[in-house]
């Protein structure tokens, strides 16, 4: 049986969008359009208000006169507080990323052994990552509450908190109203968050590694620490350098542990970069600072953008 | 140098429900290249991992230089593997690769260096210490994995299909080197392969595995001339051994085990006459294949290029095969049977 063949018209209709000229751009535009409408359109804005003097009660930029050079970084800059948010955004994002590597690599070689309930251990290492920042970090919230803490509770029960005990007479830690503590909060809940995607990268790096090569390791007589720090970890280097990144773009740019959490406090000492731009710009109703320290960001951003694409373009080398 | 010995070995997964490997007894001589040789799935690889460690068996002994090693780890087994995809460490030079078992043995660093240079000199890849994996030919690559099990100086040298990655030019020399380089170091070893001409080239001895059993071992000239049953006598060869039933028989002859009738006829007494008819000729230069039925079966004749034989469809050629070159196989087990030329020359028939 032969297939009739089509009318010319129809047969033109029927490859148009075989054309890559056509499907491309096609499948590419709502795409752009998302890119352009959520991400470069603020952008521009951010960059916009920074060099002026809009507020919330005045957002508009009529005209030159509004434009004020570098005025809102020199303010921003000046102020004790950017530069603790600065700081603390940076040893934030370090310190809990140092854990997430190693607790990421330590969680990855357990589940990547065999063992019983394999599935249900790694369904629940990766549930964090799925629940809503906002949600999770409330979860935290609740759990560090000054007077109704969990841990506190468990502390007391096990005697390591109250009279007479390892951690004060107090019947709290009030977790979130002491500087030190708070900001070990906040970097635990970084932790927590991220640790379920660095996870499951290198899990997924782990599984990539060919058996054989495993297998030649064994027969030329390495152990398990040699094998694991000469040949697994090298091994594992680019995606961890992968995972490592994508977390301290979560991590850099978060904004809703400090604010759920402790609102910055207590006395701005968990305050980071995104929570002050909100404050400053949202709250105290100066846009144009807001845009300043949030632009702040973007140098950090920027290099770890190129970081991300060598990776991609030496990975596509090999 | 070492034996390898395996009793009553065998191997079964997903709790029984698959056997890979049968009650396998194999044991070499020492300093023997011995070829276990069987189509993929047959367990010839899962039997090396289990001599090597990396498999456990369910049951039976392994035992290498007469101590049972079940118990032991690859690392404390003194063997050597050659993986398929010669698994080099992609991160290490080639200089670290062959080191690195030296460095798992904390040997010093000069003597490291010694063997090492050794070893590379052995295989002719000095000046490739410095380059990565990536940046080898596979020829190389496996140069250098043979360089890495060998500074090792192992009782036991372990093969898995090391020239299946080569293209086929590169595969004749290597099977040439690999083979003058077992001899000269003299470790005993056990190769694994499914090409029947590797097996046949290089082994000195070769067990035939199939379905997880041990089919036949001997040298390959055994195994040619006397297959143990028909999965060996059609397995090797190319092509395989014609089988023609005779009753409750299948009487075996190799395809270059046919002969033109001379001019003065056949010895039907030393001799058995068939008459082919030719189907299609396949001519390869210095010979030339005829594809023909002979009582129904489909049969192979290898003839000189020149031979004079119908190559036309149809045609009929009468053609002789040796009694001493026959073969009589159980036709319900596929086992060999003791030849008996009385029975072949009466079940004949023409």
């Amino acid at each position: 049986m032969s297939i009739p063949a089509p009318a010319p018209q129809h047969r033109r209709q029927r490859y148009f969008f075989d054309n890559e000229r056509v499907l491309g751009p096609l499948l590419l535009f709502p795409a752009v359009v998302y890119i352009i409408a959520l991400v470069g359109f603020p952008l521009i804005l951010a960059v916009l208000y920074a060099f002026s003097d809009v507020t919330v009660g005045d957002p508009r930029i009529r005209g030159t006169e509004n434009f004020v050079g570098f005025e809102n970084f020199r303010d921003v800059f000046n102020d004790g507080v950017f530069r603790k948010a600065l700081r603390n955004t940076i040893v934030f994002t370090l310190v809990s990323q140092v854990f997430v590597i190693v607790f990421a690599n330590v969680l990855a070689l357990v589940l990547s052994a065999d063992f019983h309930g394999k599935r249900l251990v790694r369904f629940l290492v990766l549930l964090p990552w799925t629940t809503p920042i906002a949600l999770g970090v409330l979860g935290w919230f609740w759990m560090l509450d000054s007077v109704y803490s969990p841990i506190d509770y468990i502390m007391r029960r096990m005697g390591l908190l109250g009279p007479d005990s390892m951690f004060g007479p107090g019947r709290n830690m009030y977790w979130l109203g002491k500087s030190d503590l708070a900001q070990a909060a906040v970097v635990v809940v970084h932790i927590w968050r991220t640790l379920p995607l660095a996870t499951v990268i290198l899990l997924a790096g782990l599984s990539s590694i060919p058996q054989d090569v495993k297998d030649a390791a064994n027969v030329d007589g390495a152990g398990f620490w040699r094998q694991l720090f000469y040949i697994r970890l090298p091994l594992l280097l680019p995606i961890m350098a992968v995972a490592t990144l994508f977390s301290l773009v979560f991590t850099f740019t978060d904004l809703t542990v400090s604010l759920v959490l402790t609102r910055g406090g207590p006395v701005n000492d968990t305050q980071v970069l995104s929570t002050w731009a909100y404050f400053k710009g949202i709250q105290g109703g100066n846009l144009a600072q807001g845009a300043a320290i949030a632009l702040f960001l973007l140098p950090v951003l920027i290099a770890i953008a190129i970081g991300m694409l060598r990776l991609a373009r030496r990975s596509e080398n090999d | 140098m070492a034996i390898v010995e395996t009793r009553k070995i065998t191997k079964e997964f997903d709790g029984g429900a698959v056997k890979v490997v049968k009650d396998i007894d194999i044991k070499t001589v020492d300093g023997e290249f011995l070829v276990l040789l069987g189509p993929s799935g047959c367990g010839k690889t899962t039997l090396l991992r289990m001599i090597g460690g990396l498999e456990h068996p369910t049951s039976g002994q392994i035992l290498i230089a007469d101590q049972v090693v079940n118990h032991l780890p690859p690392r404390a087994r003194q063997i050597a593997m050659v993986f398929q995809s010669y698994a080099l460490y992609p991160h290490m030079n080639v200089k670290g690769n062959i080191a690195f078992p030296l460095k798992a043995a904390n040997i010093d660093k000069e003597e490291q260096k010694r063997r090492v240079d050794w070893a590379a000199g052995i295989l002719g890849i000095d000046h490739l210490l410095d380059r990565k994996p990536r940046q080898l030919s596979g020829g190389q690559r496996q140069r250098v994995a043979l360089a890495r099990a060998l500074v090792r100086e192992p009782n036991v040298f372990l093969l898995d299909e090391p020239l299946s990655n080569l293209d086929a030019q590169r595969r004749a020399s290597a099977r040439d080197e690999l083979q003058r380089f077992q001899h000269e170091i003299g470790t005993t070893t056990i190769y694994v392969t499914h090409d029947q001409v590797e097996a046949m080239g290089m082994g000195h001895r070769i067990a035939v595995i199939e379905g997880g059993t041990v089919r036949q071992i001997g040298t390959p000239r055994d195994i040619y001339e006397d297959p143990a049953d028909t999965f060996v006598a059609t397995f090797l060869g190319s092509p395989p051994m014609n089988l023609i039933p005779r009753g409750d028989e299948l009487i075996g002859f190799r395809p270059e085990n046919f002969h033109l009738a001379p001019d003065g006829g056949v010895d039907s007494s030393t001799s058995l006459s068939f008459k082919l008819t030719s189907i299609r000729e396949e001519y390869l230069g210095s010979e030339k294949l005829v594809y023909g039925e002979l009582e129904g079966e489909r049969t192979v004749a290898r003839m000189a290029a020149n031979a004079d034989v119908p190559a036309a469809e149809g045609g009929e050629v009468t053609l002789f095969v040796d009694n001493a070159d026959l073969r009589v196989f159980d036709r319900e087990s596929g086992l060999r049977k003791e030849s008996a030329p009385a029975t072949i020359a009466t079940g004949s028939g023409s």
